[in-house]
């Protein structure tokens, strides 16, 4: 039984009203900007975003930190990035994001490693400048091949007035220029992740780019030189995407920060374009280096055929016609495998109904592979998303479509528990909520352990997934055949 | 084309396909400019010396890869064990969705925690608002019976007090005045995640017991002949505390369970889900007041609890993590003690069946070299129990153990002709681990899931029982307590040292002779 778009928001707006019955009147108040039904034609989804989470409401966000870290820095492989501060933060995001890498961990590479300053009591009350210092020795002494220091801030670094900048530009003099980047990310700046991306990207600007740090590397530019940003290799993802730039004739001279390493970023700016995958933490590099260096850039979406096809004629499109001719080469060479796939997986699939909420890029982004397996996303948000963001949304989803805005977990259960998706893809936190409820779930921040996800190898992969968790007999069991109504 | 439809191949597989393998050369050799391989091997080799340990070992400064988290990630665990009970943790958000984080990786289940979410202005300002606001919408969406506040090291470095904050917030009509919202300050930079389990189980103790932070009359202590257990910190709790109340249900004793939060890690997937689930009810926590004597099981998670226990009158036996045959022996007696009961019969024969057990098996065990590493009292239970099987700990490490946790090592060595030549390493970290495989190596490890790192490094086999483990799955749902405990220990570390033996032994032709299918 099919419903009317008009019935679907009107039912969306029954939905969020009863939910929004559960807050304290003031709170509500502040929810109700946050939730909303996409209206067909309109600029953007109609939700305010970017703005405080409510205290005791079980958002799901992070903070800045994370942004940084965990997200930006962390995956660039040859330097060691320091938790700064007390022991938790490092230990709780310590290998969690599967920023695949090549090299030797402990030795070259360092990605998988938790460094922290393990702050005591007396750091606190006497400040962390000394500890650091003589942190930067010892790493300098143990591992001798690290390529760059990043000084990553947690919360009680800005509270309690410590240098870093300072004791990063002493100690960079001291060992003839090496690289130390302070990075002011404390997890109370800000509203979510979000500004942990931004802080990152201007340190990489000032510190990297700008620094008196920056080392010369033996570079001959091709006319096809471009830099991959904002693809953080989960599982493999800047891997899978890098294979089709380079089939199609393109040198990808950097991958940021996905199994990066310094030089790349140090290059980049010789890029003739750089492509940008997760627009939300990258973004602002792309912009300055199109300011500063004259390099544009362009956003690109390598989940599922049709946006595959659709970017690498775009990213073709700035290019000679060689490169527009073998974009349509590996185009068709493709085709067949995907086409293998959908007809495999879409009848298994079709017309299933999937609700989002991630990070990124991806509450938009994967929409589009979803629909290529005949699935159907009736609702999305965005766990740290801006207006931009919401604007580029209108792209992807269909009139009616359910948004909400930095869910909290009450909302999360309720609009699922209403809506009956046949599929949630969001993350760890919200995983067993869901499943326990007899929904079946995908993690789509670390690709349930699984992935690649980008590009057409791992399109493949995409779709296996999907069926393995909705298709898995397993649901069948979740009421005992004497509960079952007759 | 590596990938077809018929045959998905995973990451495992896919990257090893000569596309792939082309792609990762070019990268290195075009865009990387890392060191040359010659330099990275040489560099890799030193890491293995005696010299470089020594310089490892002289650091002051810098922590690497810690084998501990911070205290708030314990305070979240003891609100897990009281029923409905809703975490709420003060301080900045990102925190909070860590620890959920963690416990659903380690677990895997849904993990509930609410963060007052302060941002700047609350550095500048304090968090009163969000403290105010938290609980009224906290109380509001998720009904919990009762909400224990614990604090991030941004609340406790601006210095919030909790206390004023709480009454605050019950003025300004954010909950009731009368409910419960007992509370600790777990600062993140003193101690470690089990610091923060005993502040927080302290935090519930003394606001039931002490008259609700000034609000109604202390509780006056009538002893009776009822015992209190207290688990600590554990890791495998959802499978430990089932076993504990099964021992003591045997000794048909009146008994309480102070934080028990095996029940809401281990719900059913039937499509309800439950936020709340089990847990210790606040009658329980009053009438705990008024045991004869309390089992506190892991010393390290309930030091100042411990103190707390016995200025209020209660007998408190104080056990580290006891396990295999002579812990649980320690433990089966103390309850006999206190209860003035005879063992039960059934205990008695599940103690005979692990000793059954060890006695056919020893003999692979005797004498194998093992390190091991994690929190303070487990270590001393693991230490002991390989001691018994006649194995040697010959390294046993934690990075929040002290001098005095040290001195108990070194006094269960003492006590053993196996652990001679064991040594003990407090505040030390899996880096200092790793120069140890590399100068003394040893047969098998014992750890978490970030050991994985060192058996690839260093080629020791990691057998997987200290907290967190995220890459194995459903562990945590087997006792590693009691006697039934001692066996899955005991088959935990058989199995590694089989699957060793078989896969050093599987070469046709050249070692298969020793691939025996009787061991």
């Amino acid at each position: 039984m099919s419903v009317t778009t008009e019935e679907q928001k009107a039912a969306n707006k029954a939905l969020i009203d009863e939910v929004l019955k559960a807050y304290p009147e003031k709170t509500a108040k502040k929810r109700t900007k946050h939730l909303g039904t996409y209206e067909g034609g309109k600029p953007d989804c109609g939700v305010k975003s970017n703005i405080k989470s409510l205290p005791g409401v079980m958002t799901i966000r992070g903070c800045a930190y994370a942004g940084s870290k965990g997200v930006v820095w962390g995956p660039i492989k040859d330097m060691i990035h320091i938790s700064h501060g007390p022991v938790g933060c490092g230990q709780y995001s310590w290998g969690s994001r599967r920023n695949y890498y090549i090299g030797t961990t402990g030795v070259d590479t360092f990605v998988t490693m938790q460094f922290t300053s393990d702050f005591q009591e007396k750091d606190i009350v006497f400040g962390g400048d000394k500890k650091l210092d003589k942190i930067i020795d010892e790493i300098q002494q143990l591992f001798p091949l690290n390529k760059g220091i990043s000084v990553q801030s947690e919360c009680p670094i800005g509270l309690i007035g410590d240098d870093i900048e300072a004791v990063s530009k002493k100690k960079s003099k001291q060992y003839d220029g090496h690289t130390i980047v302070p990075v002011r990310c404390e997890g109370f700046r800000g509203v979510s992740q979000s500004l942990g991306h931004h802080i990152a990207n201007d340190a990489i600007r000032d510190w990297v780019f700008e620094g008196d740090t920056r080392k010369e590397h033996e570079f001959e530019s091709t006319p096809y030189d471009v830099a991959i940003i904002g693809d953080y290799n989960i599982g493999g993802d800047a891997w899978s995407s890098r294979i089709l730039l380079e089939e199609i004739g393109l040198r990808v001279i950097a991958q940021w920060s996905g199994d990066g390493t310094i030089a790349e970023l140090e290059n980049t700016p010789k890029a003739k374009l750089n492509v940008l995958h997760c627009y939300r933490s990258m973004n602002y590099i792309s912009r300055h280096m199109e300011e500063k260096y004259g390099i544009p850039w362009v956003e690109y979406n390598f989940f599922g055929p049709t946006m595959i096809e659709k970017s690498l004629r775009e990213i073709a499109s700035h290019f000679d016609d060689t490169i527009k001719a073998n974009a349509e080469k590996v185009i068709a060479r493709y085709r067949p495998m995907v086409d293998a796939v959908i007809a495999r997986y879409k009848p298994r699939l079709d017309a299933k109904k999937v609700m989002l909420f991630v990070g990124g890029l991806r509450p938009r982004h994967v929409i589009g592979a979803y629909e290529d397996l005949g699935m159907e996303v009736v609702g999305t948000g965005y766990e740290f998303g801006h207006n931009d963001d919401y604007q580029r949304t209108t792209h992807y989803i269909k009139d009616g479509t359910l948004i909400y805005d930095d869910v909290t977990g009450y909302e999360f259960e309720r609009f699922v528990e209403k809506v009956q998706p046949d599929l949630v893809g969001s993350g760890i936190k919200e995983k067993y909520v869901f499943q326990k409820m007899g929904v079946p779930f995908r993690q789509m921040h670390s690709w349930d352990y699984s992935g690649p996800y980008h590009g057409y190898d791992g399109f493949a992969i995409f779709a296996r997934d999907m069926d393995m968790a909705i298709n898995s007999p397993v649901w069948s069991l979740t009421k005992a055949p004497w509960r079952q109504a007759a | 084309m590596p990938q077809s439809a018929d045959n998905v191949i995973d990451h495992e597989m896919l990257f090893r396909e000569p596309e792939y393998q082309e792609l990762f050369r070019n990268k290195k050799e075009q865009f990387e400019f890392n060191h040359s391989d010659a330099r990275v091997q040489e560099i890799r080799d030193w890491t293995k010396t005696e010299d470089y340990k020594e310089q490892n070992f002289a650091r002051e400064a810098l922590t690497i890869n810690p084998a501990k988290a911070c205290q708030p990630l314990g305070a979240v665990y003891v609100a897990n064990g009281f029923q409905g009970t809703l975490p709420f943790v003060h301080g900045s958000q990102g925190c909070v969705a860590y620890y959920r984080s963690h416990f659903s990786r380690h677990f895997k289940e849904p993990t509930s925690c609410v963060s007052s979410s302060m941002t700047e202005d609350a550095a500048v300002f304090g968090g009163l608002n969000n403290m105010i606001d938290g609980l009224a919408n906290a109380y509001n969406l998720y009904k919990p019976e009762m909400i224990a506040v614990s604090t991030t090291c941004m609340a406790e470095v601006i210095g919030d007090d909790l206390d004023a904050f709480i009454k605050n917030a019950k003025q300004k009509g954010s909950i009731p005045e009368d409910f419960d919202v007992p509370f600790s300050h777990t600062p993140a930079f003193v101690g470690s995640h089990v610091t923060g389990y005993d502040n927080a189980l302290l935090g519930v103790l003394k606001h039931f017991w002490d008259g609700k932070a000034k609000t109604t009359e202390p509780l006056v202590r009538v002893p009776n002949d009822s015992i209190n257990f207290i688990g600590g910190f554990d890791g495998f709790v959802v499978g430990n505390m089932p076993e504990i109340r099964r021992i003591f249900d045997m000794f048909e004793v009146d008994y309480t369970m102070l934080c028990d939060p095996s029940a809401v890690w281990n719900t059913p997937t039937d499509g309800e889900f439950r936020m709340y689930d089990g847990g210790t009810t606040k009658e329980e926590v009053e009438r705990a007041l008024h045991a004869k004597a309390t089992i506190v099981f892991q010393e390290y998670s309930s030091e100042k609890t411990i103190k707390y226990l016995q200025e209020k009158g209660q007998e408190v036996v104080v056990l580290n993590a006891p396990v295999g045959v002579a812990g649980t022996d320690q433990f089966v007696m103390a309850l006999s003690r206190l209860t003035g009961k005879p063992v039960p019969q059934q205990l008695e024969l599940e103690r005979g069946r692990l000793v059954d057990a060890i006695a056919d098996s020893q003999a692979h065990l005797h004498g194998k070299r093992y390190a091991l590493y994690g929190d303070p009292d487990q270590m001393l239970g693991y230490t002991q129990f390989l001691l018994e099987l006649g194995a040697e700990p010959a390294h046993v490490l934690s990075t929040n153990g002290g001098k005095d946790w040290a001195e108990k090592v070194q006094a269960l060595f003492d006590a053993s002709p196996f652990g001679k030549g064991c040594k003990v390493y407090p505040k030390r970290d899996l880096w200092h681990m790793r120069s140890l495989l590399f100068t003394e190596p040893v047969d098998f490890m014992i750890g978490n899931t970030y050991g994985k790192y060192l058996e690839r490094d260093t080629g020791t086999p990691l057998i997987r029982l200290v907290f967190p483990i995220f890459d194995r799955h459903h562990y945590h749902r087997f006792p590693t307590w009691g006697y039934e405990g001692g066996m899955r220990l005991l088959v935990m570390l058989l199995d590694e040292y089989f699957e060793a033996l078989d896969a050093n032994t599987n070469v046709p032709g050249q070692t298969d002779y020793s691939f025996d299918i009787i061991r």
